[in-house]
């Protein structure tokens, strides 16, 4: 996966990702049109299919909104990088097909607008000038439920094995 | 030498013992969603294809975040969930007359000590406060417990706050809860069951504690726990019907459901309020807590309200305060029971009069403009003093807003003042 970060401090709560205004909205293409727009405005047509979002710590909190990791994937966010993640939101953006990277320690490392490569095999991330950054990688299973594109497709996939 | 939520495990894993670190599958009690998360839940649910859900007694539907619906959209979103609970006939489902989800649950006595009850919003962690393990999941883990009625967890460690000390007059729960938050940060207790304990919480009546419980998200955590006592009891009896009236009983009769001291996964934190001052909650977030005294900020609105703050005690709280005085100039302060029993309660006591005469206005139970999405919007500039649980950045309208969380009773006294101010010491 290659593509261009967009970072974002520590603590980026949901009502942030997705504010509550527009959790009456299900789909995702609705959702991803307000995605991120307390803090960059029009962020879905801003972004390029395959960009990713960086977060410092706690990416994720508050609000169990499942909308907000929805809106994520709307935008064409291959995944998210974080120093850490909430709870509730790293089960929902797994449910929903979102891949969250735990790198602790990478904010000081990587810059806003830069282009990035995330290697899911090896659990690494290179930045522009070549630094290697690990995160913890993901075990089969998850990965399976993410190459599905959520939970649902792959209990759906699963039982027509 | 087990931890209350090791306990609760145990029992729903079916595998009798259960250690913090353990993935284990767990059979739910209660699951609840409600108007907003709803939808998303029963549209996974559809795709997943189950015709039937598990059980049609054990899901809890209240609507309560967009009532009465204010727009097409939402009214929409209560079509669709009218005609889930009817196809699937499900037997607890209160409509927009009822109030706030987390003040529904524990009034219609849905909620009982030792059961797993999760919930599609954060906020489900206050039922932790009668001794449930009650935790918040997104909406496709809800569609999975429809299908199934079990979820996987993973026993969470425990982060004990020991509370001692006898609160000042002019502080409440609030402060207790917004000072903890403040100590250890938003994410200080990230996948850990919160256990709130000592004397303080001895000491404090089922509300107060619903208060420390409904905010341990606010700091990560994954439910907020208190040892169900005599207090939980009384609270619960009359509340309860059916198959919870005994098993409320059984549990009252052979209780154990304490945490172990030693426990190898009980972490303990001592907190003396004795001295703790009025605490607000700052933009934007959290933990950003101060005590009141130190804070110069004019404010635009006035929140009491939500399934935080906004029962019976709190409306009481704010109605001493509030009695003869009114609101200062310019100023707007919105008042909204959590449910219609506090509602009615409120009306029997005349506080709904005071706050009308106050220069309040006093709406039906819903969420209100907590979440932003419905009632009492703040626009860019604009300053919200709430008793709500959240002040992130846009969370009650406007980005370039502000939103301060405080007690009811502070957020009575700077409505007069139009300031965030210290009640006195009575």
């Amino acid at each position: 996966m290659k593509g261009k970060v967009w970072k974002f401090g520590n603590d980026i709560d949901t009502d942030i990702i997705l504010p509550g205004r527009y959790l009456i909205y299900t789909d995702e293409e609705r959702l991803s049109e307000h995605c991120m727009e307390g803090l960059v405005s029009d962020f879905k047509s801003k972004v390029n299919a395959g960009d990713f979002i960086l977060g410092g710590t706690n990416f994720g909190c508050g609000s169990s909104r499942e909308h907000a990791p929805i809106a994520i994937k709307g935008c064409g966010i291959s995944a998210v990088i974080a120093e850490s993640f909430a709870r509730i939101f790293y089960r929902n953006a797994t449910n929903v097909g979102v891949p969250l990277l735990e790198a602790p320690g990478v904010s000081a490392l990587i810059e806003d607008g830069e282009e990035i490569e995330v290697d899911m095999e090896n659990g690494l991330i290179i930045s522009e000038s070549g630094k290697e950054i690990e995160f913890k990688k993901l075990p089969p299973f998850m990965l399976e439920i993410l190459e599905s594109g959520g939970l649902i497709n792959y209990l759906k996939n699963q039982k027509n094995e | 030498m087990s931890t209350i939520a090791e306990k609760i495990f145990a029992r729903a894993s079916g595998n009798g013992e259960a250690e913090a670190g353990d993935i284990v599958m767990a059979d739910i009690d209660i699951a609840m969603m409600h108007d907003l998360t709803g939808p998303l839940a029963v549209e996974s649910f559809n795709k997943i294809g189950t015709e039937k859900v598990w059980d049609s007694s054990k899901i809890v539907i209240p609507f309560d975040h967009q009532v009465p619906a204010d727009s097409l959209d939402s009214a929409n979103n209560h079509i669709l969930m009218r005609k889930f609970v009817k196809e699937q006939t499900i037997e607890n489902f209160y409509d927009v007359k009822e109030g706030v989800c987390h003040q529904v649950l524990p009034e219609k006595g849905h909620v009982i000590p030792g059961t797993v009850i999760v919930g599609a919003d954060s906020h489900t962690c206050t039922y932790g406060a009668l001794g449930a393990f009650a935790t918040g999941i997104g909406s496709t883990d809800m569609a999975m417990v429809l299908s199934t009625g079990q979820l996987w967890f993973k026993v969470p460690e425990t982060i004990r706050f020991n509370v001692e000390g006898k609160l000042k007059e002019n502080t409440s729960a609030k402060d207790v809860i917004l000072n903890i938050i403040g100590q250890v940060g938003a994410d200080g207790a990230t996948y850990k069951s919160c256990e709130f304990a000592g004397e303080t919480i001895s000491e404090m009546n089922i509300s107060d504690r619903m208060v420390l419980s409904n905010m341990a998200i606010e700091m990560g955590g994954k439910t907020g726990l208190i040892e169900p006592d005599g207090k939980t009891y009384d609270y619960l009896k009359d509340r309860v019907s059916g198959e919870n009236r005994n098993r409320l009983k059984a549990f009252i009769e052979k209780s154990n459901l304490k945490s172990d001291l030693d426990s190898p996964s009980l972490e303990i934190m001592d907190i003396d309020v004795s001295e703790l001052e009025p605490q607000i909650a700052c933009p934007h977030n959290v933990d950003n807590v101060k005590p009141a005294s130190e804070l110069d900020v004019e404010i635009d609105q006035v929140f009491i309200g939500s399934c935080t703050n906004g029962r019976i005690e709190d409306l009481r709280d704010a109605a001493r305060i509030l009695k003869g005085n009114k609101i200062a100039n310019e100023l707007r302060m919105l008042v909204i029971p959590a449910s219609k029993e506090t509602y009615l309660k409120a009306l029997d006591e005349g506080l709904i009069k005071i706050f009308v005469e106050a220069g309040a206005l006093v709406s039906a139970p819903c969420c209100g403009p907590c979440l932003g999405g419905h009632t009492g919007l703040i626009g860019p500039d604009e300053v919200s003093l709430s008793t709500s649980n959240r002040n992130f950045k846009g969370r009650q309208g406007s980005p370039e807003g502000k939103v301060y969380l405080s007690s009811a009773k502070v957020a009575a006294q700077s409505a007069i003042e139009g300031r965030i101010a210290v009640p006195k010491e009575e």
